[in-house]
């Protein structure tokens, strides 16, 4: 407990300082303004973006400071962050992942295989994009996307 | 019931609602700092219930009225603590339902109403978490009525306006055996009772370690602000009763509005720190395996065991 302790007095603030927001504003958060619940679906992803959305939510990157925050349940969110191309199997889970959240809500896809399928297009095991079947608001491209850009992607949806 | 008086419990219970999310605010930014992240800021639990309340609220295929009736059953228990209880003032019109049992009794009301709701929505989880909720309540129970017996002996009352009002008169029984045993045995079951570490962690995204969050699973929107609203008025009902029974000082003991306006901010006062105190003390801590958790709550009854003896035999 004592090191513990001691590593809390030296270490102190390791999240990095905020940066500026882009001055081209995406469109107004209207209910969302300032707090953005987040259900991750994993769609099939090869967990490249999983690391990246788990250090944008860590302490360096420190996304909750923006009002953004991980749910354990698709009732309690606002957005759905959707990976990887979506695979046979999360077809129907995704779906119902969507149908579950409450309006009004928002779909993020995140990283390049959302967005095409990537690498793993025409695949035996993988049914089409994010977009195949739930309609998505928001698309963060990379492969995988930094936790910047997530973050920045994110502050849009919360306006701070 | 004169309109002073009236205007203490209306103050009260206004001041209790407006504080309740600021105190969850409090701890995760506590937390939040101590892990060297910048945090969400104390305000960030009143953004979340603005936003929830405008979002629909989706009741899930099969459920009945029990589903949509405990969020409410859960905030107007906790309500009806926060209206009677002495929270600024001992000198409430209401004083003599705050009865220590009856408080009890009005705070397992509230834990079965959504255990019922987590069983009600037929999905695995809700039922292991209703489960889980309702082995803790009941172990935590008779601790409550071991420390209340202890601390009503010495005042042949179970009312707790005058159990805070003889300690306020009596300074020295604080350190008394019994009133440090009390103490002790009744801040693990706070600790129980409003689900926070090491029983139960709040934050956690891993279902099979859930308890409270686990019932809670279904619930969307508008009920979900409820029960998150109920859950922080629950936390600092607690905490406020817990600073109130053992260093009551700053407590009103007239309905004049300088004393209720004194008693308001020494409540908020000793609610804060002991949420900054709760919350640092959770960072060193991990949440127990859930069959230790019957250990520590054994550990707390029979600190309540001693403390009723001795304040029997030392009193």
């Amino acid at each position: 407990m004592r090191s513990l302790f001691r590593k809390i007095l030296t270490t102190g603030r390791v999240a990095q300082p905020a940066p500026a927001r882009a001055s081209d504003q995406a469109a107004d958060p209207g209910v969302l303004r300032g707090s953005v619940q987040i259900r991750h679906v994993d769609a099939g992803s090869c967990n490249g973006c999983e690391l990246e959305i788990a250090s944008a939510f860590g302490p360096v990157y420190d996304a909750e400071r923006y009002g953004a925050r991980l749910v354990a349940s698709p009732r309690h969110a606002d957005v759905l962050l959707v990976t990887g191309p979506v695979t046979r199997n999360m077809e129907d889970p995704l779906r119902k992942a969507f149908e579950a959240t409450p309006a009004p809500k928002r779909v993020v896809a995140v990283g390049d295989c959302a967005h095409n399928c990537g690498v793993f297009a025409g695949g035996y095991g993988v049914v089409g994009t994010v977009g195949d079947i739930v309609p998505v608001d928001v698309e963060i491209r990379g492969c995988p996307p930094e936790p910047d850009v997530i973050v920045a992607a994110l502050r849009d949806l919360t306006g701070r | 019931m004169t309109p002073g008086a009236m205007a203490g419990v209306l103050l009260q219970v206004v001041l209790l609602i407006a504080v309740a999310p600021y105190v969850v605010g409090v701890m995760r930014q506590v937390r939040a700092r101590l892990e060297g992240r910048a945090g969400a800021g104390i305000g960030q639990p009143w953004r979340d219930l603005r936003k929830q309340l405008a979002k629909e609220a989706i009741s899930p295929e099969g459920s009945s009225w029990v589903f949509t009736a405990a969020p409410v059953v859960l905030l107007a228990s906790t309500l009806v603590i926060a209206a009677v209880g002495p929270f600024i003032s001992t000198a409430s019109p209401l004083d003599r339902v705050a009865d220590l049992f009856a408080v009890v009794a009005l705070l397992l009301l509230g834990t079965v109403a959504l255990a019922l709701a987590g069983l009600d929505t037929g999905t695995a989880f809700g039922g292991m978490g209703a489960s889980r909720e309702i082995t803790v309540a009941a172990l935590a129970e008779p601790t409550i009525l071991l420390v209340g017996f202890a601390l009503s002996a010495r005042v042949d009352s179970s009312n707790l306006a005058a159990i805070v009002d003889r300690i306020q008169d009596n300074p020295a029984q604080v350190l008394s055996p019994a009133s440090v045993l009390a103490a002790v045995a009744l801040a693990v079951v706070v600790v129980a009772e409003a689900g926070r570490l090491p029983v139960d962690n709040p934050s956690t995204h891993l279902e099979l370690t859930m308890i409270h969050e686990a019932m809670v699973l279904e619930y969307s929107g508008r009920d979900l602000a409820t029960i998150e609203l109920a859950a922080a008025l629950r936390l600092t009902v607690l905490l406020g009763l817990w600073a109130n029974l053992f260093l009551p000082w700053g407590v009103a003991t007239s309905a004049s509005p300088s004393a209720l306006g004194i008693g308001a901010a020494v409540f908020v006062g000793k609610v804060a720190i002991l949420a900054v105190a709760l919350a640092t003390a959770e960072v060193f801590m991990a949440k127990l395996r859930l069959f230790r958790v019957p250990e520590l709550l054994a550990g707390s009854f029979l600190f309540g065991v001693l403390a009723v003896s001795s304040s029997f035999f030392l009193a």
